[in-house]
């Protein structure tokens, strides 16, 4: 009772989620991007893409739900399904988080550029590194990678919080930048969240390959293991 | 959780082919286990050992030890121990030539109750349990067990195994020859009757297993790989060899 073709489609639908991450992912570069080089057109370009994470959403979704309604999955094929669909949302959120990024770009598109004490190119790239690792940890079945992603998440909480700090220092100190710093403030929070949807998926990994549950820093001894 | 049956180092043999090399399991009481596995893995050999249905292939034989409810199957006569242990089959094997009310009295009779109003007592008793009563209590005499349809067949075997009062029922594959309706009521059946006796089934139907059983054993040639609660099993089994299987990597 071998199941050939059933493996198949969980290549099929491992390869489907893969090319949806490449569309979450080039969401939040160019949202970034957009945000160095103060460019609608790039801001633009992910407003225009978001329909098409959307689309691949509810296409991933189905097919998972067909697999689990036709394939009665077991085990280690169950937890990579339901995996899936947890890892298909959390990217469909990174997309949000790209267009709510881009959103903010545009308004201060449209104000004064403003020496703000923040760097968001920098922190943005932890947060990419992040997404690149938890990607990379469910392309490999690496839980290993997957606990590195989790444990880099402290980090961006940090810098989200130093940000914090200092743009409301700014705020106060400079109320003709109040609104840019707001939406800088804005941006750094998307990305911290961008960082909690990796390490979503970084728990997702774990669950995937070791079955076990250590989302809200339950089961650490388990992810170690 | 009670055990009612243990089972410790049993070997089984066909001949000098070793059909299982050391079993042990303790099955607790009161609750269904499945026992699964690919064809010729032994699993229906084991259970054919719990109440020495084994033997009665001449070139058959087994050794270990296996106790009911604390007693061995080995120390007491055979006959006792398969009152003690019913058993149901794959195909359905009413007696053809007696009404349904014989075949279900049979057992009882032939263990010397012929009293008349115990026995319609335990008939209904029986196939009420066997939740056959209903579509057959006006005809028990009229017709015989062969006329029944599968499903219909496969209860009364039930009901005729429930009428000895057993403490296990062993089920091997009751519900393989079956149609889904059929299966289903098999399968609500055994959810009825765990609550007072203890089941084993061997299935080939993981769904099934998952839906039945509290606790699931995994055998691969003759040997019993991994035996735990029937959830750990069928998420995150602690074997690579019983996630190959029940994934369909192998088999």
């Amino acid at each position: 009772m071998t199941r050939i073709r059933f493996h198949q489609e969980l290549d099929e639908l491992k390869h489907r989620i893969l090319a949806m991450a490449g569309m979450a992912e080039q969401a939040i570069d160019l949202a970034v991007q957009a945000y160095v080089q103060r460019d609608l057109g790039l801001c633009q370009r992910v407003l225009n893409n978001e329909g098409a994470i959307n689309r691949a959403e509810r296409e991933v979704d189905e097919f998972a739900i067909d697999l689990l309604a036709m394939q009665q999955p077991m085990a280690i094929d169950l937890r990579f399904i339901l995996a899936v669909i947890k890892i298909n949302a959390d990217l469909e959120r990174v997309g949000d988080q790209a267009v709510n990024i881009v959103q903010r770009v545009m308004n201060m598109i449209e104000l004064a550029s403003v020496e703000l004490p923040v760097d968001i190119p920098a922190m943005a790239a932890r947060v990419r590194a992040m997404v690149r690792d938890a990607l990379r940890s469910f392309i490999e079945g690496n839980p290993d990678l997957a606990k590195h992603v989790l444990e880099a998440d402290d980090e961006i909480d940090r810098i989200n919080k130093e940000a914090f700090t200092s743009l409301s220092d700014c705020m106060q100190k400079k109320p003709d930048c109040a609104v840019q710093a707001l939406d800088a403030l804005s941006i750094a929070r998307n990305l911290e969240r961008v960082a909690d949807h990796a390490t979503n998926i970084a728990e997702d990994v774990i669950f995937w390959v070791r079955g076990a549950d250590v989302r809200h820093g339950a089961g650490q001894t388990l992810a170690g293991s | 959780m009670a055990t009612a049956v243990e089972v410790r180092n049993l070997r089984a043999w066909f001949g000098k082919t070793e059909a299982l090399h050391g079993v042990n399991i303790a099955i607790q009481s009161t609750h269904a286990t499945a026992v699964i596995g690919p064809s010729g893995c032994g699993k229906s050999t084991f259970i054919r050992c719990l109440n020495r249905m084994h033997e009665t292939n001449p070139e058959a034989r087994a050794e270990g030890e296996v106790k009911i409810s604390g007693v061995d199957v080995y120390g007491v006569p055979a006959v006792e121990v398969r009152r003690r242990v019913g058993m149901v089959f794959q195909k359905p094997n009413p007696f053809p030539t007696m009404s349904i009310y014989d075949n279900v009295a049979a057992g009882l009779k032939l263990n010397g109750t012929h009293n008349r109003r115990t026995l319609d007592e335990v008939v209904e008793h029986s196939l009420e349990k066997a939740a056959l009563w209903d579509e057959v209590k006006d005809v028990l005499k009229k017709k015989s067990g062969a006329s029944l349809s599968g499903g219909q067949q496969q209860r009364l075997c039930i009901a005729r195994a429930l009428a000895v009062k057993p403490e296990v029922l062993l089920m091997d594959e009751p519900a393989s020859a079956l149609d889904p309706i059929s299966t289903a009521k098999i399968e609500d059946l055994i959810f009825e009757l765990k609550q007072s006796l203890t089941i084993v089934i061997v299935t080939h139907n993981m769904q099934q297993a998952s839906r039945v059983a509290e606790f699931t054993g995994f055998f691969l040639m003759g040997n019993l790989v991994e035996f735990d609660r029937t959830e750990k099993i069928f998420t995150n089994p602690s074997d690579k060899r019983t996630e190959d299987y029940i994934t369909g990597r192998f088999g």
